[in-house]
């Protein structure tokens, strides 16, 4: 228990300590680039709280779009990926073509998104869909490739039908890379999240933080830039502890990440 | 060789579709050309003084960014992979700044940068530190014990063990960081480009094409190339990390 | 008896080498067979061709029955870690109604002493064990003939004597057609009802030998046999074990005659 508490303390003490230093440098320089953290928390609260709608309207919408966009990402990269990365052959035809399509940035499709399906959720979804596939897509099809021979060899000699083959076997032999995948998908989606409610919208998080910007409402806009680090740090905890669950079965679970 | 014929016959097979769909009723002429018609333009463009100094200041812009990124990140992972209590200390703060999206930072950067490319490099270089940190840690986590015992045997110091032992063991992980760096700060780069946040570079001239005349041939141009240099950065690192980086 | 298997002049190539050359053997039913034979004679091959995993270049293998299981020597790569130790035994029967499933898997798993391990992970056994869960899985899918790819290989001595033993009694008490492949002389004889002996690559059938030893055997008292010693000193001798130097010999006298050419003709 008290190695649990000095943990708990290690890893938030200096946390607490910039957010004070912080504050106490707001209070000081009175910068109006750099609003004390206090000032940020009430506009937030004033924004989001006070104003529920502003909840609603903004970050209930933006949220579901990054989630759908991410998710309809995760089932076609997921199914693309294990079929490519069981086929040497599909995958010689397709890898080179993958490498382009992953290099593009996706905003620079956003015009392109923009004229196809006009202004509107369906664009945004295909811009955050765009961008975040690659990953959840290549990472598959490594998992894919992982299976080992002599589970290859097994799954043969006992003849197990089709599905079984692939949910049985491929996917969770798969499944640690997928889901590394998954994690780098999820926090390129706030990304592009953002980047898909900077044009062509009037909701969304994105889309405040510009409003914010044009009424140079700093105050507003550090909470805006928290928010999506919340979010952001809320997203991953999540999805950690799904993948937590999901991999309990590997002999040794590696806790540390990296992207 | 003959995989590389099919990797060919993929890209033609796309672009067939491509041309397909751009020549159909289906989707509006005006939304996506044809690549026989992006090809053409690309061919203009590509001799065009104007478009070559687009594609240099994006790309000269990366570079810089991308040094900035490992002179920061690789010696701030060092340590942190070194001495853990810095890193047990570290950590919350890390975990908060990493999932800030560097986009959500734009609007932030351009009123206290400006215009300039001050803002794009800043932006790129917060976007291309993590990967690098975080490979450079997990590296140091991967390091052989016994490699550590052999040089402290032989008398090797902790700065020593640290220079001598760590950073070449790492080097592999580091260079894989940095690949992935550079895509995403490719990515981050033209993305600032595109929102305003420059008055240069190949996002910039996405931007003017398609707000402009409306010419989504040259809008297409701008992300073939942002797509071929993202290609180039990707396979160049890759090769560099397999001819130097041989253990 | 009956055949169960019949390999009838199997052969089979990769590219310019020959790994089987020409096979022909039976195994009747309730038999336990050995194939023995040099490390990399093509005994993987044939054992990929009898199970299906490769179709050879030429020959004929039928098996009378619908099915055959194989153990393979890693059983770490073999069993599903994502599955519990029952979920494993129970990987090939997807096609059957769930009860029987149980029943079957719970069956499997007591005849190899692992009743009590059904919900734990493989990787929470140790390889001993985990190679008879492996076997529990051949042995539940109720196969016309069990191979076995250097089943005890990768195990230490006790538990290999273990294994053995285990193998002899669950093969009586259900009446199981077994094929086991390995490179180990001693424990061919020890096991097997008969013995094939293999030449090196390509594989071919050298002896094809009965083993008169008593159905029961004993770790102990059946490895001095008179019969057991003699046997195998017999498929040693077949496999030129102990007479490394003859092809050196040789060798040296090819490079002798062809350095003496040379200088002949210069």
């Amino acid at each position: 228990m008290g190695g649990l508490v000095s943990k708990f303390l290690q890893r938030w003490t200096v946390f607490a300590g910039l957010v004070v230093v912080w504050q106490l440098l707001g209070w000081f320089a009175d910068d109006p680039f750099f609003p004390p953290p206090s000032k940020i928390l009430t506009a937030a609260y004033e924004w989001w709280v006070v104003e529920p709608s502003n909840f609603t309207e903004h970050i209930v919408p933006s949220v579901t779009r990054l989630l759908s966009g991410w998710a309809i990402a995760c089932v076609i990269g997921v199914s693309l990926g294990l079929l490519l990365g069981r086929s040497e052959r599909a995958m010689e035809y397709a890898g080179p073509l993958l490498v382009f399509l992953r290099s593009i940035p996706p905003p620079a499709l956003v015009p392109v998104f923009l004229l196809l399906f006009k202004a509107g959720t369906s664009m945004q979804l295909a811009t955050i869909v765009f961008g975040v596939v690659w990953p959840v897509l290549l990472n598959s099809v490594d998992g894919a490739r992982s299976v080992d021979v002599t589970k290859v060899d097994t799954s043969a000699v006992f003849q197990i039908p089709r599905w079984q083959w692939v949910l049985g076997v491929v996917l969770p032999a798969a499944s640690p890379k997928i889901f590394a995948g998954l994690r780098v998908s999820l926090s390129l989606s706030l990304v592009l999240m953002v980047i898909s409610e900077l044009v062509g919208t009037d909701n969304g998080i994105g889309s405040q933080l510009m409003q914010a910007q044009r009424e140079f409402d700093y105050t507003r806009m550090w909470a805006g830039i928290v928010l999506l680090g919340v979010l952001g740090y809320g997203l991953n905890t999540a999805l950690l502890a799904v993948e937590r669950r999901a991999l309990a079965w590997q002999p040794r679970s590696r806790d540390e990440q990296h992207a | 060789m003959r995989a590389f014929t099919r990797g060919l016959l993929g890209i033609a097979g796309f672009l067939v579709l491509w041309e397909l769909l751009g020549r159909s009723p289906l989707i509006p002429a005006e939304a996506l050309p044809p690549p026989s018609v992006v090809f053409g333009e690309l061919v203009t463009q590509l001799t065009s003084p104007d478009f070559i100094s687009h594609v240099v200041a994006t790309v000269l812009a990366l570079l810089i960014a991308i040094v900035i990124a490992v002179v920061i990140a690789v010696p701030s992972g060092l340590v942190l992979g070194s001495i853990p209590a810095v890193r047990h200390a570290t950590r919350a703060v890390i975990e908060f700044l990493r999932p800030i999206p560097s986009v959500a930072l734009i609007p932030l950067a351009l009123v206290m940068l400006g215009f300039g490319p001050e803002t794009k490099i800043t932006l790129a270089v917060y976007a291309a530190l993590w990967p690098i940190l975080f490979n450079t840690i997990y590296a140091l986590d991967e390091l052989d014990s016994l490699l550590v015992d052999t040089a402290r045997v032989f008398g090797t110091g902790r700065i020593g063990v640290l220079f001598l032992v760590a950073l070449p063991s790492a080097l592999p992980f580091v260079l894989t960081g940095i690949r992935l760096a550079a895509t995403t700060a490719l990515v981050v780069m033209v993305s600032v480009e595109l929102m305003a946040g420059s008055q240069i570079g190949i996002g910039y001239f996405i931007m003017e094409a398609r707000s402009g005349p409306g010419r989504m041939d040259q809008v297409l141009v701008g992300t073939v190339v942002a797509g071929a240099i993202g290609v180039l950065l990707n396979n160049g690192l890759e090769r560099v990390r397999r001819r130097w980086v041989a253990w | 008896m009956s055949n169960m298997l019949e390999v009838a002049d199997l052969g089979h190539t990769y590219g310019d080498h020959e790994a089987i050359g020409g096979l022909s053997f039976t195994v009747r039913a309730g038999e336990l067979v050995c194939v023995v034979g040099p490390s990399g004679c093509g005994k993987s091959t044939l054992l990929r061709t009898i199970s299906g995993l490769v179709a050879p270049s030429r020959g004929d293998v039928s098996l009378h029955g619908s099915h055959l299981a194989v153990v393979f020597q890693d059983y770490s790569r073999s069993l599903f870690p994502w599955l519990t130790v029952q979920g494993n035994v129970e990987f090939p029967l997807r096609s059957l109604p769930r009860a029987e499933r149980r029943k079957r898997a719970a069956e499997a798993l007591e005849w190899v002493g692992l009743a009590g391990a059904a919900r734990k992970r493989p990787w929470q056994l140790s390889g001993g064990m985990q190679q008879r869960v492996a076997i529990a899985r051949a042995l539940a899918y109720r196969p016309a003939l069990l191979l076995m790819d250097e089943p005890f290989a990768s195990v230490d001595a006790q538990t290999r004597f273990e294994l053995e033993d285990l193998l002899l009694r669950v093969r009586r008490e259900h009446d199981t057609t077994v094929l086991v492949v390995t490179h180990d002389i001693d424990e061919s004889v020890y096991l097997g009802d008969r013995i094939l002996v293999l030449s090196g690559s390509p594989a071919r059938l050298v002896a094809d030998l009965e083993v008169p030893l008593p159905a029961e055997r004993n770790q102990v008292t059946t490895r001095t046999d008179e019969v057991f010693v003699e046997l195998r000193s017999k498929v040693a001798r077949l496999l030129n074990v102990g007479k490394p130097a003859a092809m050196d010999v040789e060798k040296w006298a090819a490079a002798e005659r062809e350095s003496l050419s040379e200088t002949v003709s210069s």
